[in-house]
């Protein structure tokens, strides 16, 4: 039974792995941090938050200042995909911002008997509905998933 | 130092008790000493501090012998659902008085709240417009009142009572907001209490609007009242009344809001009389409590519905609102069953001399806010709905601040607690079948606005702020984009007012309002709420000044969500030497204004161009200078490379976007005429974008090995744990010999303060000149 946890991530309990929904790649353990099978990058924040008044004439221009906040963005090793992306302070370790206990998910799910790609939304409202089957049931085949390119 | 007949103290006053000597040889006391210690404590009290025992709980009570005697009469759920329907009409009716009476430009808005209670204080229901962060925090007082004035010969609690309170260490969400709480009597019995709250702003802070970023003291941070009986069997009393007026800037605001919110509270308790008229006094008790007990059990169930795991988020803080640090916000929140625990520590230690710091209280009322806006909308919105929920927190951070220290801006920490609880939950949720909420990004979370205060044009004393708070953008949704300078976090239906009304109040105008700022975006596959530009200039008046009270102009304040980005930085421009209204006058050509245009072509000779971070202390503006700031914008929702090429080309039509971002960012390519994008071209950038990520990210393990240091960056005041280990916090503090970084729990660290940042800069331009001397060879003799 695969379960997304995330727009990205997918823990497939029959493995106890974590998968990239994209690509399905690998991404390590389900009960460990799924950062440690992810690529890496240090972001300069002003590249992505650009300035907007003159840094030659001001400290203060609408992008941060780079010796205050980095941003680590987490890429998956298949496809490339931003998985996640974290603001931190130049050098402060990544956080482990998940950690899931797998035996209760899988207690969970087996008890709702219940498909999770068909049954997880993004929430109440008609535009919420998300069909996760594609991303799910086609992952050798991934051209047909929402979240397809080539 | 907080002294209460229950907790002991160390100062040798109220609390001291005859055992406390070391070495101590004394016999214990027998039960009758230990009663006559007791009676001469409760008599010879010094004074009623704030009570850990009240001011540290956020459960409900256990029911009480008279609610368990009325429910045991047997609950009629029909019953009680059309009991809390009326009451949540009761309830709307006197905010809407509130609103369409209250002189508060927050009354205006709609930033206030109107509740029922039980008899012990927990909050039943709320009104459905308004503040939902009330409902976990005006408890306290009610608390407070009934342990401490209740029995006490000189105080009483009578039909007809008011009582008032703004303080945030007797639980308020801040000192701006100030409560009316009157009780509803039956057979000389308390049986349920009714309260109106409106932030009313001006409240004697040492900065005008009641919200400064510039107190250094708890005393600079305006009025202290603890909950106190202002109105006596129906009637406002005048003494204390002229005292409260005599405190603040707004003597007329003062008088005007408590008549607003007795009569709004005296409407709903007609209301209630009614309803308890028609059902019954036990069954209107037992109706009250039922929902109040209803409501945890509901909360419990929702929480054994999510996965079992932790999940945890970390902020930082760029500023102390004086001058750019980083202080950091810690958070884990962990599911087991039903029950959800919500773990603080690692959070970053109080600031002994600047306003950031907030009570407890505060920053769980703004989790709440977060529940029941934004995890669970449907829910009443009870004290109960945080019952089922612990939280874990250290006191003496600046997100558990202890008594001692200044909270004028205490929002810079209680928002952080809303953004916690916010974030954290779209991955706590995401995989639930059961949700009711949207999966969502970070909410943006600074009141990026103008506070305000001096002279009007008719010649009143003033102090308040610009609604403008109420511009925040709000976060991507799973599905779609957040909305544009949708409603402040903590109040769905307020809305931005209408500025030319109050121009008529104030000497100054917005001569830009809501421009959106272009690429002020949280970038996303669904991109973050935009923020908009405000531009104010005062004229007219002899004495008028401007203050921000945010941070978040070097580290983003909101981040994205599943690899969408935060927001940008805000920083706060200004112009002075100018007067941009003689300027306008003489050629109105020159009104063509942007923030962004006049900072960067300086369109107008002899002005000072400056910027700054948006934490600026009351500022006298001379006629027609220019203040600029910005909102901020929600955050971005999944990868900008999955982002709808045309959704960008729109974006870039629109002028929302940079062509920069387009091509940078986004990854898409158009035809600069026509907007039409080329598909070909950008699915290969895309796909050469995806690439060069891979390329050029390293493993988790060996990107760890070069990136991760074992402290901050050395020239970096930085305050909280390091990583994940949360048991000890780094901070810096000033010696005798300068700045010194430590490292040590919260209990070891020494009490921070920072220098007065004027002569941290006039001390380095000292040794500037020093520097010049020396090289120049020119012998200066000084005494000091």
């Amino acid at each position: 039974m695969r379960i997304p946890m995330t727009e990205y991530l997918i823990i497939d309990l029959d493995t106890e792995r974590w998968n990239c929904r994209v690509c399905n790649q690998d991404l390590g353990e389900a009960r460990g941090n799924y950062k440690e099978g992810t690529l890496v990058y240090d972001r300069d924040p002003t590249e992505i938050h650009q300035s907007i008044l003159d840094p030659e004439k001001y400290e203060f221009t609408f992008a941060p200042d780079p010796t205050f906040c980095r941003i680590l963005e987490f890429y998956c090793p298949g496809c490339g995909t931003q998985l996640e992306t974290e603001y931190v302070p130049p050098g402060h370790p990544p956080t482990v911002d998940m950690l899931w206990d797998i035996d209760s998910l899988r207690e969970t799910w087996t008890k709702r008997g219940t498909k999770p790609e068909v049954v997880i939304n993004y929430g109440p409202g008609e535009e919420a509905v998300a069909d996760f089957a594609p991303a799910l049931g086609s992952h050798n085949t991934h051209n047909h998933s929402p979240h397809s390119f080539s | 130092m907080t002294l209460t007949a229950n907790e002991p103290s160390t100062s040798g006053t109220a609390g001291d008790t005859a055992g406390d000597t070391a070495g101590d040889t004394s016999q214990p006391l027998t039960a009758q000493e230990q009663q006559w210690v007791d009676q001469f404590m409760d008599e010879t009290t010094l004074f009623l501090g704030p009570d850990p025992a009240i001011m540290r709980s956020h459960q409900i009570t256990s029911r009480s012998a008279y609610e368990d005697e009325c429910i045991s009469k047997g609950v009629d759920p029909i019953k009680v659902d059309r009991i809390r329907k009326r009451l949540a009409g009761a309830l709307d009716e006197g905010y809407e008085m509130c609103e369409a009476m209250g002189a508060a430009p927050g009354a205006k808005w709609g930033d206030l709240t109107t509740a029922i209670y039980t008899a012990e204080g927990d909050v039943t229901y709320l009104s459905c417009h308004g503040v939902i962060a009330f409902s976990a925090i005006l408890h306290h007082p009610i608390r407070y009142i009934m342990k401490y004035w209740k029995d006490e010969p000189t105080v009483g609690i009578n039909p007809g009572d008011g009582f008032i309170h703004n303080d945030a260490r007797y639980g308020n969400v801040h000192n701006t907001d100030q409560s009316m709480i009157m009780p509803i009597f039956r057979e000389g019995k308390i049986i349920a209490w009714v309260a109106a709250t409106i932030h009313e702003g001006e409240n004697g802070a040492c900065e005008p609007g009641g919200m400064p970023s510039g107190s250094e003291t708890p005393f600079d941070d305006g009025l202290r009242m603890s909950p106190f009986k202002i109105v006596e069997k129906g009637e406002l009393r005048r003494d204390l009344l002229t005292f409260l007026q005599h405190s603040v800037r707004d003597p007329k605001l003062q008088l005007a809001d408590l008549k607003v919110k007795i009569g709004a509270v005296q409407r709903i308790q007609e209301r209630v009389d009614s309803i308890i008229d028609e059902v019954g006094v036990e069954t209107f008790v037992a109706a009250l409590r039922v929902t109040v007990e209803d409501v945890e059990q509901e909360v419990k169930r929702r929480i054994s519905e999510l996965p079992d795991g932790t999940v945890s988020f970390n902020q930082f803080m760029d500023s102390t609102l004086k001058e750019n640090i980083l202080i950091k916000f810690a958070c884990k929140v962990t599911v087991k069953g039903d029950k959800m625990t919500v773990d603080l520590r690692g959070t970053g230690p109080e600031i002994l001399n600047r306003a950031i710091n907030s009570p407890l209280c505060s920053v769980k009322s703004m989790m709440m806010q977060a529940i029941l806006a934004f995890w669970w909308p449907d829910l009443p919105r009870c004290t109960s709905a945080m019952s089922p929920i612990d939280i874990i927190s250290d006191e003496h951070t600046w997100a558990d601040a202890g008594y001692d220290a200044p909270m004028g801006q205490s929002l810079q920490a209680s928002f952080r607690g809303f953004s916690a609880l916010q974030t954290a939950f779209a991955k706590m949720q995401f995989s639930n079948p059961e949700k009711f909420s949207n999966v969502l990004a970070p909410w943006f979370n600074q009141i990026n606005t103008f506070l305000w205060g001096g002279l009007t044009q008719h010649g009143d004393q003033v102090g308040n702020l610009c609604a403008d708070l109420n511009g925040m953008g709000g976060g991507a949704k799973a599905f779609r984009d957040g909305e544009d300078a949708v409603s402040p976090l903590f109040c769905a239906m307020a809305d931005t007012a209408e500025q030319e009304v109050m121009e008529e109040e104030v000497p100054f105008m917005q001569l830009v309002s809501k421009r959106i700022v272009r690429d002020n975006q949280g970038f996303g596959k669904n991109s973050g709420g935009m923020g908009y530009e405000m531009i104010v200039a005062a004229e007219g008046t002899p004495m008028w000044g401007f203050m921000t009270v945010t941070s978040g102009s070097k580290f983003s304040s909101v981040t994205g969500m599943f690899g969408g980005y935060g927001c940008s930085t805000t920083p706060l421009a200004m112009v002075k030497g100018i007067n941009i209204y003689d300027i306008i006058r003489k050629d109105s050509s020159k009104f063509d204004l942007s923030m962004e245009r006049i900072m960067n072509e300086q369109p107008y000779e002899g002005g000072k161009y400056t910027t700054a971070h948006m934490g600026l202390q009351f500022d006298v503006a001379k006629d027609g200078e220019m203040y600029m700031i910005a909102q901020g914008s929600g955050g971005g929702y999944g990868d900008v490379l999955e982002r709808d090429p045309e959704a960008v080309a729109k974006d870039l039509e629109l002028g929302r976007i940079s062509p920069k971002v387009a091509t940078s960012i986004y990854g898409v390519v158009w035809d600069p005429e026509t907007f039409v994008v080329d598909q070909e071209a950008t699915t290969q950038l895309r796909h050469d974008s995806r690439q060069a990520r891979i390329a050029r990210g390293k493993p988790y393990k060996e990107f760890l090995e070069g990136y991760v240091k074992t402290e901050p960056p050395k020239d970096l005041l930085y305050y909280g744990s390091w990583g994940d280990d949360t048991e000890e916090l780094t901070a810096t503090h000033f010696t005798n010999n300068g700045p010194e970084r430590v490292k040590a729990t919260i209990d070891k660290l020494p009490l921070i303060m920072l220098p007065d940042r004027r002569e941290v800069k006039i001390s380095a331009l000292e040794d500037r000149i020093r520097e010049l001397e020396l090289k120049h060879g020119e012998v200066v003799h000084r005494k000091s």
